[in-house]
């Protein structure tokens, strides 16, 4: 580690990593009241257990984002951080902030936390994914601020790297998505398609700039191909990223009230989508292959091309299954889309961010490259175990969904929601299975960090 | 044998292999749009007919003609600074961007007067393909302005010589493609 300010990342790393484990938790009890509806009811209803599940995932994911770019960015500029001290500051702010939000979810009921908030005065509430209290996103902008600005100061006085330009724009990009989610126009169609500008342009619009940028960072470390070559591919990956996806948006408006064109719009402009996670899978195994040189963590490198792969899966193939107008007419929000989302977020966002903690963690442990072979070793069994159980996940609903679709929206006799929730009852149960494998290679992964720490370094073969 | 320094090594594709995919990744999003308007005019014959006679197919014309010629400077070129002639290379560079001009100022006229019509992409199936093609189309050749600007700046500059145009050629081929993907919508939307 050449920069001792990038010793900022750890804190957001164990946080993201906590975190994480705490919204797998909530998965699992989630994945148990989907067959016993009552589990663990009154203290933790349905409803509250998604939202804490939900928002637990971005809240880690963009403490996973900002730990990679405080540990990225100086090492791209090669120059300190701007300030290493705000950049903690941020973090217990952050931190506490994301601690009072889930607590306030499981503690009192929303409408009195909304109550507490004084959500009257602005009100922000209510909305899927969107769930803080208004003075918990004000919070929110100021974190994003604070740390826009510092990671801002340090690439304008150090090298401009392309990697680093592109996790700038996907960082802005985030924080100004973000401010849509405090218009909530009265107009019910309008709410929802502003409300999209938030989900739809992080996850398939500016995320995908973070994502391409984290990976082509990850890949230039291990493998060192040269960076023009990494970048040509960056650029490409973008273009194509933000051709699809901003006009890709549309496959949401289908079914809100928006005019009709929207259906042709998003339809042929999503279907695109799976595109840019096509070329980032052949950039990955391209540069990896062309290799010059081979690298001690083979965690890491697993985890880049893992990711390459699962999003290229999750994002875009199962994003393509519905995403065609006539499709969604009969798959909307069916468990077909549980079963995208989950691959998805899975594969190009939790991926990324363990494949950079998992090639930055030795450094920030005090380690000259890569942990000992040992701790590899048992992480890599965390990643097949966690892989494969995700790839089981989305099979299982995905076979739900369509069942799902079937006896409720498309036979002669339609079946009420509820009585075909029965009829697939077999297919949560084995969700819960494989989310309590999941839940296995994720303790896993937790424990390589305490594995082999007396032991030397991995160590190439000569 | 010695080489000669100012040997051209013909590749092909020409260009950087990174543009190539981009162009290949572009032409299956329009692709996939004439496509669905291919299918969706078959059961709407009709009305495609009656509309299509809306359309002004000798502005449509003279801009297919813009964008051949611009296409024509555009190699005219790449090929003089092959024979290492770049004054005369950013010349033909300034009237391949004169002719996109012109593509330009006869399209945002032709859009204008649908507009006074009253027409949008709601108006009927018909326009909504016809607009959505148009506009993104019209939205490559802005782009691929902007790619011009830059090859002529840096043929002013220089920067392109016999042994490196790299660059010149991979601006080139993204501007062929936008004429190729006109040459396939005018005789879709406008004349079939």
């Amino acid at each position: 580690m050449k920069y001792t300010s990038q010793m900022v990342a750890k804190p957001y790393f164990i946080a993201a990593i906590g975190l994480f484990v705490a919204q797998i938790l909530f998965g699992v009890i989630m994945g148990m009241q989907y067959v016993v509806g009552d589990f663990l009811f009154p203290e933790i209803p349905f409803n509250v257990a998604r939202m804490v599940h939900t928002n637990l995932l971005i809240v880690w994911l963009l403490f996973g984002f900002m730990g990679a770019a405080y540990y990225m960015v100086p090492d791209e500029a090669e120059a300190e951080l701007h300030s290493p001290l705000l950049a903690k500051v941020m973090f217990w702010i952050f931190l506490a902030a994301g601690a009072v939000t889930i607590l306030g979810y499981l503690l009192v009921p929303y409408a009195t936390l909304a109550e507490i908030t004084m959500n009257d005065l602005l009100p922000t509430m209510g909305r899927e994914f969107l769930e803080q209290p208004t003075i918990i996103k004000i919070g929110i902008v100021v974190v994003a601020l604070a740390f826009l600005y510092n990671i801002g100061m340090t690439i304008l006085k150090g090298r401009k790297t392309v990697i680093n330009l592109v996790l700038l724009i996907g960082l802005v990009g985030l924080a100004v998505f973000f401010l849509f989610a405090f218009y909530n126009p009265d107009n019910i169609v309008l709410d929802k398609m502003f409300w999209w500008f938030v989900v739809h342009l992080w996850v398939e619009g500016v995320w995908e700039l973070i994502l391409g940028s984290l990976l082509a960072y990850v890949l230039i470390k291990t493998t060192g191909v040269d960076r023009e070559v990494i970048e040509k591919w960056l650029y490409v990956i973008i273009a194509m990223a933000l051709i699809t996806g901003l006009i890709g948006t549309g496959h949401h408006f289908f079914w809100i009230g928006t005019p009709g064109y929207w259906q042709w719009w998003g339809s042929i402009f999503s279907a695109m989508e799976p595109i840019p996670f096509f070329m980032m899978t052949i950039f990955a195994f391209n540069m990896v292959n062309k290799r010059r040189r081979q690298h001690p963590n083979k965690a890491a490198v697993l985890w880049a091309l893992g990711c390459s792969v699962m999003a290229f899966l999750g994002a875009g193939v199962w994003g393509f299954l519905h995403t065609l107008s006539f499709v969604n007419y009969y798959t909307h929000g069916s468990q077909i889309t549980a079963a995208h989302g989950h691959m998805a977020f899975y594969g190009a966002y939790v991926m990324i961010v363990l494949a950079i903690i998992s090639y930055a963690m030795p450094m920030l442990n005090g380690r000259k490259v890569a942990n000992s072979m040992s701790s590899q070793v048992v992480e890599m069994w965390s990643f097949w175990l966690m892989t494969i159980s995700m790839v089981f996940i989305t099979l299982f609903l995905t076979a739900a969904g369509i069942v799902q679709v079937y006896l409720q929206r498309m036979s002669d006799d339609p079946l009420p929601f509820m009585v075909v929730q029965d009829k697939i009852e077999m297919f949560y149960w084995m969700r819960e299975g494989a989310g309590l494998v999941f839940l296995i290679g994720l303790i896993l992964y937790v424990i390589s960090f305490f594995v082999g720490r007396d032991q030397p370094e991995a160590q190439l073969p000569k | 044998m010695k080489m000669n320094k100012l040997t051209k090594v013909i590749k092909y594709p020409p260009g950087d292999l990174a543009i190539w995919i981009f162009i290949m990744a572009e032409l299956l999003v329009f692709g996939l749009f004439f496509a669905t308007y291919a299918v969706t005019r078959i059961d709407n014959i009709e009305l495609f007919e009656q509309y299509q006679q809306t359309l002004d197919t000798t502005a449509a014309l003279w801009n297919t003609l813009a964008l051949i010629s611009s296409s024509y400077f555009v190699i005219r070129s790449v090929l003089a600074v092959n024979a290492n002639q770049q004054p005369q290379a950013y010349r033909f560079m300034l009237l391949a961007m004169l002719a996109g001009l012109v593509f330009v100022v006869i399209k945002t006229n032709e859009f204008a007067v649908h507009m006074d019509h009253g027409i949008t992409l709601s108006t009927n199936t018909f326009y909504m393909f016809y607009l959505s093609l148009a506009f993104f189309h019209y939205l490559h050749v802005i782009l691929g302005m902007i790619v011009l600007l830059v090859l002529a700046r840096n043929l002013k500059r220089g920067q392109y010589t016999v042994t490196d145009s790299s660059g010149l050629e991979s601006g080139a081929s993204y501007w062929h493609m936008v004429d190729l993907v006109w040459l396939i919508l005018f005789p879709l939307v406008y004349v079939m």
